[in-house]
This record gives C-alpha cells, sequence and structure tokens, in this order.
C-alpha cells in the first residue's frame, strides 16, 4: 500500500514532495511533470495513491484535475490526493461526483504540516476521502441559510466540518478533545437531522454528508 | 389636406426663423466682435433648438429619420480624492473654468455648429422657392423639402465619426482610470497585507537563528509560529489573486467560473451558458466580475433565496441577465457596485439594464455589442447562393483555358513542337494561333480573378456595413 505517483511541474515541490514521502516509507514509482505523462503512468502504474496538482503543462489549466478525472473513469476508486494553490468547491464535486471515495483535495499549503498531509495521504490509499478544511468552510458558507443546517449545534457543526474534512471518529475525538462515544452521539444527532441513514462505515459515512452537502 | 396643413406649418415657421436669423446674426457679431463670448452659448441653444424642431416635424410627416449631428455634450468634470478637478489631463481648483473651456470648444468645434447656421440662412429662401410646390403637389413639395433637410440637417459621416471618435476617447479615459484604481487597490493588498506578513516572518526566522543554540525550544515554538504565518500570507495573497484574475476563470473559462460563483454563493443560483467557445479573457474577466458583483450584491442587499444566471450569445454580442427574487428597488446612484459594473463593460462598449421594481425581482441584463469571434453567429459572411455557385463553377473550370489551352499551347508553340495533343489552338490556321492562346490564358485568369474577387468584394461590403457605427451617442 505504499506505491506512489507524484505529479508537480515546479521541481523544488515536486523534490520536496519525494523527500517527505521516501521518509514516510512510501515509494515513489514515478514522478511526472505534466498532464499527458500523469494520465499514462496513472493507467501504466496503477499507484497505490496519486499526488497531483492541478494546473500542469503543456496548457497550465486543469491539466492535472482532468487527468486525474479520466484516470478514474477507466480505473474506478484508483487513490488520488488532488493538490491546488486555490480549492475550488466546483472541482470538489466534480471529484466526489463518481461517489467512490479514495479521493482528497487539499491546498498546497497543508503540505507545510507533514504529520497531518502524511496522514491525509493514508486516509486516501486506503480508499478514505480527505477535504481541505477551506472547500469544507466554504460548503457550509454558502449552505448556512439552509434549514436542517442551522438547526445543528455549534458542537454539532465542529463535528460535521471535521467528518466531511474526512476524518474518522477517533481522529474527530482527538482534535476536539471528546469521547469517541460522544463523537458517535453527535455523528448520530447529525445524521437524524440532516435525515440520513446512519452508516458505520466511515468512508460511506463522509461521501453521504458531502453528497448531502453538495446536492443544496 | 393634411399636406396642406404641413406646408402651411412650414411656411409659418419662416415667421420665426427671420427674426432668429437678425438675432443671431447680431450676437454672433456681438460675440466675435467685440467679445461678449457668454452670447455664443444663447444663439447656438436657439438655433439648435430651431433646427431640431424640424428634424423633428420632417422626420414625423415624411417617415425619414434625420439623425442629429451634434457631437455629445462633455462631461462636467469630475472632482477628484484631492480636490482638484481634472479636465482631460488638466487640474483645475474649481469647475467651472474647466466647465466654460469644454462647453466653449464642444460649440465651436462642432461643424453642426456652423452648418445649423447656413441652414438657417437659406431655409426661408428654400421654402419660398418651394412655395408653388406646395401650393399645386404638396406631396412632392414637402419631399422635397426632407431632402433639403435632410442635406443640410442630417448626421454626415463625418460627424458621426466624430462622434464615434469622442465616444472612444471617454472610454478609453474610464477603461485606464478603472485599470489604473484596480493597480492601486492591488498595491495597497499586497502592501498592507502580504508584504507585512512576509516582513513578520523574516523577523521571526531571524529570532530563531539567534535562539537555535542556546533555546532550542524557543526556537521551535518560533518556526512552528513561522509556519502558520506563511500559511497565513498564503491565505491573503490567494484573496488577492482572486481579485485581480480568478484561477478557475483561467482555467476552465467563463461557464465553469461563473458556475463556481454560483456554487460558493449563498443563493441558491442557478447557471446556464450557451456558448460554443471561449470569449477574450478580458471579456471573461469584466464579464465574471460583474456576475460576481450582481450576486453578492442579489445577497447582501437584496435579500435574495435564489438567482438565475443566463450567459448567451446574440450573434457576435455576448448576453448576460441575472435575476434574484430579492426584494428590488435597486439603484444604480446609490451604490458604487452597479457604477463599478458599467465603468468595466464601458470599455467594451458594453450597456447595463437595470430592472428592479420594488418587491423585486430584480433583472439585470448586460449586453456586450461584437465581443464575440463573428463566425461564433454562424455569420460569416454569407455569399447568395447563385454567387456561390458561380465562384465554385469558376474554381472548378478555371485551369483549363488557362493551363492546358493557354499556357502549355504557348510553350508548345515556342517550342515549335510537333505533338498538338488536345490543345485547342493548335489546330486552327496559323494567323489565329496566337490569338486564340493569349485570348485563352486571359480568360482563364479573369476567370480567377473574379473567383476571388466575388467573394473578397461581398466581405468588403459587409466589412463596412459593420464599420458603421450603430449606437453613436455614449449618454442619451
Amino acid at each position: 500500500m505504499n506505491r506512489v505517483l507524484i505529479a508537480e511541474d515546479l521541481y523544488l515541490l515536486r523534490d520536496g514532495l519525494v523527500h517527505l514521502l521516501q521518509a514516510h516509507g512510501f515509494t515513489v514509482v514515478a514522478a511526472v511533470e505534466s498532464g499527458p505523462e500523469l494520465l499514462k503512468g496513472l493507467i501504466e502504474l496503477r499507484p497505490d495513491v496519486s499526488i497531483v496538482d492541478v494546473r500542469l503543462p503543456p496548457t497550465f489549466t486543469d491539466e492535472g484535475l482532468q487527468a486525474a478525472l479520466a484516470a478514474r473513469k477507466q480505473v474506478p476508486g484508483l487513490p488520488i490526493l488532488v493538490l491546488s494553490q486555490h480549492v475550488e468547491q466546483l472541482y470538489a464535486r466534480e471529484l466526489l461526483a463518481d461517489g467512490s471515495g479514495a479521493i482528497g483535495y487539499l491546498l498546497k499549503d497543508r503540505v507545510f504540516n507533514a504529520e497531518q498531509f502524511i496522514d491525509a495521504v493514508h486516509r486516501v490509499a486506503e480508499g478514505g476521502t480527505a477535504m481541505d478544511p477551506e472547500v469544507i468552510a466554504k460548503l457550509l458558507a454558502s449552505n448556512a441559510r439552509h434549514e436542517p443546517l442551522a438547526a445543528l449545534t455549534p458542537r454539532e457543526r465542529e463535528v460535521l466540518e471535521a467528518m466531511a474534512e474526512g476524518r474518522s471518529n477517533a481522529a474527530i475525538s482527538q482534535r476536539h478533545y471528546l469521547s469517541e462515544s460522544a463523537v458517535a452521539k453527535h455523528t448520530a444527532g447529525i445524521f437524524a437531522k440532516l435525515g440520513l441513514a446512519p452508516s458505520d462505515d466511515d468512508n460511506r459515512r463522509v461521501l453521504a454528508v458531502l453528497a448531502y452537502l453538495n446536492s443544496r | 389636406m393634411r399636406r396642406y396643413g404641413q406646408a402651411a406649418v412650414l411656411l409659418a415657421l419662416i415667421l420665426v426663423e427671420v427674426p432668429a436669423i437678425v438675432a443671431s446674426f447680431t450676437m454672433l457679431v456681438l460675440a466675435f466682435g467685440i467679445g461678449v463670448v457668454p452670447l455664443l452659448p444663447l444663439q447656438v441653444r436657439l438655433v439648435r433648438r430651431l433646427a431640431e424642431h424640424t428634424r423633428g416635424l420632417v422626420g414625423e410627416w415624411t417617415g425619414d429619420r434625420i439623425d442629429s449631428p451634434y457631437l455629445p455634450k462633455p462631461l462636467p468634470p469630475q472632482r477628484q480624492a484631492d480636490g482638484m478637478y481634472r479636465s482631460n489631463r488638466t487640474l483645475y481648483k474649481s469647475p467651472r473654468v474647466p466647465a466654460w473651456n469644454d462647453r466653449w470648444k464642444w460649440l465651436v468645434t462642432d461643424p453642426a455648429t456652423w452648418r445649423d447656421c447656413v441652414w438657417l440662412l437659406l431655409d426661408p429662401v428654400v421654402k419660398l422657392a418651394l412655395l408653388p410646390m406646395f401650393l399645386l403637389l404638396p406631396d412632392r413639395g414637402l419631399r422635397l423639402y426632407s431632402l433639403w433637410s435632410e442635406l443640410t440637417l442630417a448626421a454626415t459621416a463625418a460627424s458621426r465619426l466624430a462622434g464615434q471618435v469622442n465616444h472612444l476617447q471617454r472610454v478609453r479615459n474610464l477603461a485606464v482610470d478603472t485599470q489604473a484604481a484596480e493597480m492601486r487597490r492591488i498595491e495597497r493588498d499586497l502592501h498592507d497585507g502580504t508584504q507585512a506578513r512576509l516582513v513578520a516572518i523574516g523577523m521571526t526566522l531571524g529570532a530563531v537563528e539567534q535562539l537555535v543554540d542556546t533555546d532550542p525550544a524557543a526556537a521551535k515554538a518560533l518556526l512552528a509560529k513561522a509556519r502558520e504565518a506563511s500559511s497565513e500570507t498564503l491565505t491573503e495573497l490567494r484573496t488577492v489573486i482572486r481579485g485581480i484574475h480568478p484561477p478557475v476563470l483561467a482555467e476552465r473559462g467563463l461557464g465553469d467560473a461563473v458556475r463556481a460563483l454560483a456554487i460558493d454563493s449563498p443563493l441558491r443560483a442557478s447557471v446556464d451558458v450557451d456558448l460554443a467557445h471561449r470569449p477574450e479573457p478580458p471579456v471573461e474577466a469584466a464579464a465574471y466580475f460583474a456576475v460576481s458583483e450582481l450576486l453578492s450584491n442579489a445577497a447582501r442587499h437584496g435579500g435574495a433565496a435564489t438567482a438565475t444566471i443566463d450567459i448567451s450569445s446574440n450573434g457576435p454580442d455576448l448576453r448576460i441577465s441575472v435575476t434574484d427574487d430579492g426584494m428590488g428597488g435597486a439603484d444604480p446612484s446609490k451604490g458604487t457596485g452597479l457604477m463599478g459594473i458599467e465603468r468595466r463593460l464601458a470599455a467594451f462598449d458594453g450597456v447595463l439594464a437595470l430592472s428592479s421594481p420594488p418587491g423585486g425581482p430584480t433583472t439585470v441584463t448586460m449586453s456586450m455589442p461584437r465581443v464575440l469571434p463573428q463566425h461564433w453567429a454562424g455569420s460569416l459572411p454569407k455569399l447568395p447562393r447563385w454567387k456561390a455557385a458561380v465562384v465554385a463553377a469558376l474554381w472548378l473550370t478555371s485551369w483549363c483555358p488557362l493551363f492546358p489551352q493557354g499556357i502549355v499551347a504557348g510553350i508548345f508553340k515556342v517550342f515549335g513542337l510537333d505533338e498538338k495533343s488536345w490543345f485547342l489552338a493548335l489546330y486552327l490556321p496559323e494567323p489565329w494561333q496566337w490569338p486564340v492562346i493569349l485570348f485563352m490564358i486571359t480568360l482563364g485568369s479573369a476567370m480567377y480573378l473574379t473567383a476571388v474577387l466575388l467573394p473578397a468584394c461581398h466581405n468588403k461590403e459587409r466589412w463596412l456595413a459593420e464599420a458603421t457605427p450603430r449606437r453613436l451617442w455614449f449618454n442619451r
């Protein structure tokens, strides 16, 4: 579970990512710098997880995102973590649209915090999701006026935010200094208020929440 | 009977025109002779009113609208932040001097002012000369009089172009000002935000350097702080970048950028984009910021819950409409938002129409004329079918006279080859051979030339028709 592909056009950042991932026990099977190379690598190498920059040569538009989407169409559920200088809900929706999980979408600055970044990479590799807190914040902000969300308590909101980022109950309890059973209680409350079917599976649960938020 | 009445009105106008001639002659003499300059505007106003009146009457009676030829009125000088008034590129302390200068220049340099004077002087004479016609054939008489009015009162090509130049100059000034203001805003953002934060990070790192040997724990804490600060700087920089040119616009174009806006907006916004290709980047940016401003206005001031954004092309024109279900009553003169959008659009000759009755809904329709490539509209200058058929036939056949029957036969003849093949000329009696060869070459060339010129001429007519200004006056 540790073969990783990196697609990043800036040499310094690519090199930094390679070192960071190698230091944490990953094997970098390829480090590419353009869209076509990336798509070829994703399809042929089937890495356990790929770290992909949105903006890549030759067009310097959303080459990386397009390659990631195309690859996941051919290989459903191929784990990909997308990095970008800016996050857009539009892109997050496109990445989540197939509902198969194993997807991440983070700001590039999240790499600064190596520990959390590696955690996100592991999560995506294991089929989970890793959404940037900024995406979630925007998602909640644009939904702020809608009924069921407005009915959540502040604590439930915090838990919902953390859950939407893709964190497990254990991680949420650690971050917000809650017991795991309290987190479970809150999540059950959230699911009841949003009218979603409760689920014990972390990944299914996250996808359900994101799908709910995105459908508004 | 009606025609007689109309002719009578025209003739009665002579009674106004003659005193007007006397008055205006006196005023002109006083104004230019002994320098009573304030009389000139009065004189011009008088003459213009008469001329406008006649234009209106003739237009109404004969159905031929006569456009005013006057240059647009100069804008009043704008008060600047430093309290000075700017007129073009000069600064004044009070608005009166530049306003008077502009007005004077506007009146004296407008050729229409002097054409009006000539018209006024000759009009009574013409009317009297037409008197027999008015009596015998009032229809014909009015027709002739409308021709005369058209000749002296209508907008000439020169005045249209002058109006256009004036308009362009104003729009250019506006665009330059808008851009400069944008630059200043960006500079301020970078200076107050990003730059200051980077300085702070640099200082923190300097402190870390000093502490790292003596107090590693404190150094570590400072490093964490520096990392946090760099994260914040990046966040701020992203906001600045969004204000300059949103990345999603660069990456995906107008359609998806507006969709992204709609998703981010607290409104439930539906987006309908119907564009075959991406417009030019500056057009995209102007359209994007306009929609962005309208959406945030709707959410902030209008109390709207849903919005509909519709982007489509109408021929080469780009049309954008934004409708929200807010409380309406939007007033462009109150906020700077709508004016800002208008200024942005003005650089592309775009216009904004607002419909916002109290109680809503508010609809803003923006239109940017001719910003999309022509071929989008499927309106590539299309030849009429017979012309297209002729061009095709010419391209298919003109090689035959030119090459085999003309040039190649000529070469055969020059070198005296015996082979006649199917070259018509070589089968003819000797004296006819050269004339026929030359005729064939001329015929072939002429056919090629026609095949090229036919569509070219058509495009040219088309091009001229498009180049003639349609909307002349900026503020009318």
